[in-house]
């Protein structure tokens, strides 16, 4: 294994029941660096990402975190292991009947015995680096959602992971908040020197924060290289991303009317 | 992580070495607060920190409101290059007396 590496996958092969959603995908992540997964709806990023956090065991193939196949751990190894690894769920995945710091401070919970002073303090330096000072008795209920994706940030490095996985940091914020978000992001890797796999949509952001960027397409890893080669490709589907250029194919006129009036 | 507590001038100063992380910053919160309860000023010499994790920094926290409630000086000393961009990260470098070095603290206090 290379030193450097921190994420391995190797032929990683998945299923949803009979549909196959990864075709054999590999993935190297150095220490230090972030990489932005990207690709379309039905990619298979969200897969990928479940398969990275041990969420789900693949059909075959392997996943190697801090030099660690995951695919082949116990459930109490994976549980050690994930002391080493955050994560910000899309939706947030904050609990609803719990304040934002006590979301925020469930990890130090979980899994450290630190004093309660210390886990208070830890929790408000969080908050305060996800610009939340003070929020910290509000409910989830009353954030808004670039606030609740910022507290989901705040607990995902509460224990100041080696690893951090960000799911869609993007969606549904506005451009203001969600550059925002990337900053942070930035600051993150430069100031703790944390590994960070972002997975996203947004190619503006991606632009802005990877070190490597992986095209993922139906399953397949299309390319995986730095922001300048993702510029530079001339893979169609990979143009067509950075285009925005829609899937559908051309307009066949007689095909079009016959599924129009079902004739 | 490895440490010792030092005398200078009126000040403990705890001197904290290597990695300050989970598995020790229980440790320093006690040796910075046990300094600080014996109603010493106290200065946390960090230059030999490797890295400090928010567990560290957190008793650092600790620290520094337990010294200003009993009235005693506290202060950072020789911090790091890794331990500053953490206390960065969290704007705390505007928020420590910071000092270059433990001289420069006692050449301020006169």
């Amino acid at each position: 294994m290379d030193a450097d590496c921190v994420i391995e996958v190797e032929n990683l092969v998945a299923h949803y029941g009979a549909r196959q959603i990864l075709h054999g995908v590999n993935l190297r992540v150095a220490q230090g660096e972030i990489n932005v997964i990207m690709g379309g709806s039905g990619s298979g990023k969200s897969t990928l990402l479940r398969h990275l956090l041990g969420l789900k065991r693949p059909t075959s193939g392997s996943v190697r975190l801090l030099g660690k196949d995951i695919t082949k751990m116990a459930a109490r190894e994976l549980h050690v292991l994930r002391r080493n690894m955050g994560v910000a769920f899309q939706g947030g995945a904050l609990l609803s009947s719990l304040t934002v710091g006590e979301n925020v401070q469930l990890p130090l919970r979980e899994h450290t015995r630190l004093d309660d002073r210390t886990i208070e303090i830890m929790t408000r330096l969080k908050l305060e680096i996800v610009s939340l000072g003070g929020y910290e008795h509000l409910h989830p209920s009353q954030l808004s959602g670039g606030m609740i994706k910022r507290a989901a940030l705040a607990r995902a490095i509460v224990m100041d992971p080696k690893l951090l996985f960000f799911d869609e940091p993007s969606a549904g914020l506005d451009p203001v908040v969600s550059a925002e978000l990337d900053d942070l992001i930035l600051k993150l890797r430069a100031s703790m020197g944390m590994t960070i796999v972002v997975v996203t949509h947004e190619l503006e952001s991606a632009f802005k924060i990877a070190d490597r960027i992986t095209v993922l397409d139906h399953g397949h890893i299309l390319l995986s290289g730095t922001v300048a080669e993702v510029r530079e490709s001339k893979e169609a589907r990979i143009e067509a991303l950075l285009n925005r250029r829609s899937r559908q194919t051309e307009v066949d006129p007689d095909d079009y009317l016959r599924r129009l009036t079902g004739g | 992580m490895v440490y010792k507590v030092t005398k200078r001038g009126g000040y403990a100063v705890v001197h904290l070495a290597g990695d300050v992380d989970l598995s020790c910053s229980p440790e320093a919160r006690k040796t910075i607060l046990d300094a600080l309860l014996g109603a010493q000023h106290t200065l946390v010499d960090l230059s030999q920190v490797s890295y400090i994790d928010s567990s560290g920094v957190a008793s650092l926290v600790e620290g520094y409101q337990t010294a200003k409630k009993k009235g005693l000086r506290f202060g950072l000393v020789g911090v790091s290059e890794p331990a500053m961009s953490v206390l960065e990260l969290a704007r705390l470098d505007k928020v420590f007396p910071i000092h270059a070095s433990v001289e420069e603290r006692l050449g301020q206090d006169g």
